[in-house]
């Protein structure tokens, strides 16, 4: 086991274009970070560096007190499961999972207890003599799984693992990963694009755009304490909204109505700026009519046409169109095009009570938590109302809760760890 | 899917046509040799009167036909070895690594397979016996790589190609050198492509009749298809055609036993069930 350090990383590709950018990021021991970030990111060419299948153009890379530069691949012990899992179609799941400790030259007995053992923590044991084409596509993820796990690596690297997996299966991988994970207590680089993924499944989660490290966290931090427009935008589904805004000093006016802007911290961050862009969550709309009035002290109240609406048993989304000054609705276009999602018009979507009885086409009053909305600087797309004691407190409660699921698992577990005792491992 | 009446009909018919056009040939040279040797001629039947092993025994028994056989064996054997050999590695590099020249090696590569072979073999003659390569067991193998190559190269190249290029780098990660992973995960893969590469350069130096009959000139190199031409039979005063078949039918017969062997292997995909899909 040991931590990742990477120290102003960059890949330059031969045509000059640059995958990663000055990266600079430390993954803890025992850690699991996700690398997420919409496709072309650079997060696959990152973690494809830290294993050794890319070379760095500048910077330095380090697992544990070594310098890995210019390690070959299979002397920096690490494993990987790649995205369509790379198993050897012409071994058996056995040979598959014992190939890494043949390699090592592990005594015949060893290899059999290893890869036993791992096929029992993976439930793969009545699957050892199939061949992988005969495999389900969750078995060949847990046998790709197997062959990670089977020695003693320094770190564990996925890249989008669960990306061929069809939801159900996804769901049940997932939980089995960050079992296996919290159980072994190995430090693991995880690259994904999936939400659910770097939420659940990440002690920290780093943000990546377009090579750029944007902002590193706890799931928590990433959402309630967003660094900038697309680290707000990234993180949440449905995605914040961005409404235009002009400050008065004390009332936002924003397309959907003024909005008083109590907090004199939040007033004092937006300074002298004309325009601003206010993020507010889809969440921390509701519907007027079922706010009790003492919480409606504590927000706002606009008055809105709704357009369409979507109930969905558990709550419902309302959308509500509005008009944007033509360069900021650009800007929030190109924004949710490189989010993946490339929303056409400029409108807010809003998540209210599923007992709401707001329809597409009422005039409906909705209440906005001012107490969490956030505030952009339209140039820069820098958040001007981070609140850096808030990220302290949830980084404490973030450290405190890995320790404690990590304490769980392993007690839970006892002795049922595939990998023997520690310093065995033939790195040393 | 149930195909109607009359596309059956017409299938049979058609598959029925190319089955006689193409066994009716080879039959009959089997039941040639199976005659007797006096039988040609005189008793004009696709059956033989009197079914005798005698023509093959007749051909066991000659010098001639026993050390082409030999050679014949030995010669295909060598020279398909070691252009496989060859072939795999310059695929493999082909397939995976982008090096400057790679477009002119393939391109030479096919100039080479569609050089008329002919022309090469006066000015081959005369070098060979410059050189002492001529009626010798290398004169004919260094030719016969030198055409096999280009087919195998093309073969292999498009077969390595197939391979995820994901299995190697997983192997890499599991600890194997880059030789290791070659060794133990591309080349098992391959392997429908390298035995096909085998058996078509192993067909091509076997079937081989114009080298073999140019640049040998005694038993000591000559293969079969070649001693066949001088094969004179048991007795001077008949024509040898009958031993002459025995001889076609033996050295047919490897052909055939391998692909019948070999033919699940060169079809079937074994990379199925590596990746998704």
């Amino acid at each position: 086991m040991a931590a990742i350090t990477m120290k102003n990383i960059v890949k330059e590709y031969g045509d000059g274009f640059k995958a990663v950018r000055d990266v600079s990021l430390d993954v803890q021991d025992g850690e699991f970070m996700i690398l997420v970030g919409p496709s072309g990111c650079g997060k696959s060419t990152l973690l494809r560096m830290i294993v050794g299948l890319e070379d760095i153009t500048s910077g330095e890379m380090r697992i544990g007190d070594r310098v890995v530069n210019q390690v070959a691949p299979r002397e920096r012990n690490l494993s990987m499961v790649f995205q369509n899992y790379a198993l050897y179609p012409h071994l058996t799941v056995y040979e598959n999972i014992a190939f890494p400790l043949r390699l090592a030259k592990k005594p015949n007995e060893e290899i059999d207890r290893r890869v036993r053992e791992t096929a029992e923590v993976l439930e793969l044991t009545e699957h050892l003599d199939r061949k992988p084409a005969n495999l389900s596509g969750g078995q060949r993820q847990r046998v790709a799984m197997g062959r990670a796990i089977v020695r003693q690596a320094d770190a564990f690297l996925f890249d989008e693992p669960l990306s061929n997996l069809d939801a159900k299966l996804r769901g049940q991988m997932r939980t089995e990963i960050s079992r296996l994970q919290r159980r072994l207590g190995v430090t693991t680089v995880y690259v994904t694009h999936d939400q659910t993924e770097a939420m659940t499944l990440g002690d920290r989660v780093a943000v990546l755009r377009k090579g750029v490290l944007q902002q590193v966290g706890s799931p928590r931090e990433l959402y309630e304490q967003p660094v900038n427009l697309f680290v707000a935008g990234f993180i949440g589904s449905p995605s914040m909204n961005f409404l235009p805004a002009s400050f008065d000093g004390t009332h936002l006016d924003t397309p959907l109505g003024r909005v008083p802007l109590d907090d004199p911290r939040k007033a004092e961050a937006v300074g002298d700026r004309q325009v601003v862009l206010v993020g507010i969550r889809p969440e921390d709309f509701e519907d007027a009519e079922l706010v009790s009035a003492e919480k409606r002290q504590r927000g706002a109240t606009v008055r809105v046409r709704v357009d369409v609406t979507e109930w969905l048993g558990n709550e419902q989304y309302a959308y509500v169109p509005y008009e944007a000054p033509a360069d900021l609705a650009g800007q929030l276009r190109d924004l949710s095009r490189e989010l993946d999602s490339d929303q056409l018009r400029t409108q807010a979507v809003v998540a209210l009570d599923a007992s709401s009885l707001i329809t597409a086409g009422d005039e409906a009053e909705l209440w906005i938590d001012t107490g969490k909305l956030h505030i952009f600087d339209p140039a820069t797309g820098e958040n001007l109302t981070r609140d850096e004691e808030r990220v302290a407190a949830l980084g404490r409660h973030a450290d405190r809760a890995r320790e404690a699921q990590r304490r769980a698992q392993q007690d839970g577990n006892g002795n049922g760890r595939p990998e023997a005792k520690a310093g065995e491992s033939p790195s040393g | 899917m149930r195909e109607s009446g009359r596309s059956r009909v017409l299938w049979i018919i058609a598959t029925a046509l190319i089955l006689i056009w193409t066994v009716f040939p080879i039959l009959w040279i089997v039941m040639l040799s199976f005659k007797q040797p006096g039988e040609i001629g005189n008793a004009p039947k696709f059956l033989p009167r009197d079914w005798t092993w005698e023509n093959y025994r007749t051909v066991f028994s000659t010098d001639l036909f026993t050390s082409a056989l030999i050679n014949s064996i030995g010669i295909s054997l060598i020279a398909t070895f070691v252009g496989v050999v060859f072939a795999t590695l310059v695929a493999y590099a082909i397939a995976r690594l982008d090096f400057p020249g790679k477009k002119i090696i393939l391109s030479f590569a096919l100039a080479i397979a569609m050089f008329p072979v002919v022309s090469l073999v006066g000015p081959l003659f005369n070098l060979w016996r410059d050189i002492g390569l001529y009626d010798t067991w290398p004169g004919l193998i260094i030719p016969y790589i030198s055409f096999a190559l280009p087919l195998a190269i093309w073969t292999l190249s498009a077969f390595f190609r197939e391979i995820p290029w994901e299995m190697e780098q997983a192997a890499q990660v599991d600890g194997a050198t880059t030789w290791q992973a070659f060794r133990k995960v591309i080349v098992p893969l391959a392997a429908p492509g390298v035995f096909t590469a085998a058996i078509l350069t192993f067909f091509f130096c076997w079937n081989d009749f114009v080298f073999g009959i140019s640049l040998t000139s005694t038993g000591n190199a000559r293969p079969v298809p070649a001693a066949l031409a001088f094969f004179t039979g048991e007795s001077q005063f008949e024509q040898p055609t009958t031993a002459i078949c025995a001889a076609a039918v033996v050295v047919t017969i490897p052909v055939v036993v391998i692909v019948l062997l070999f033919q699940r292997r060169i079809v079937a995909g074994l990379t199925s069930g590596a990746v998704k899909g």
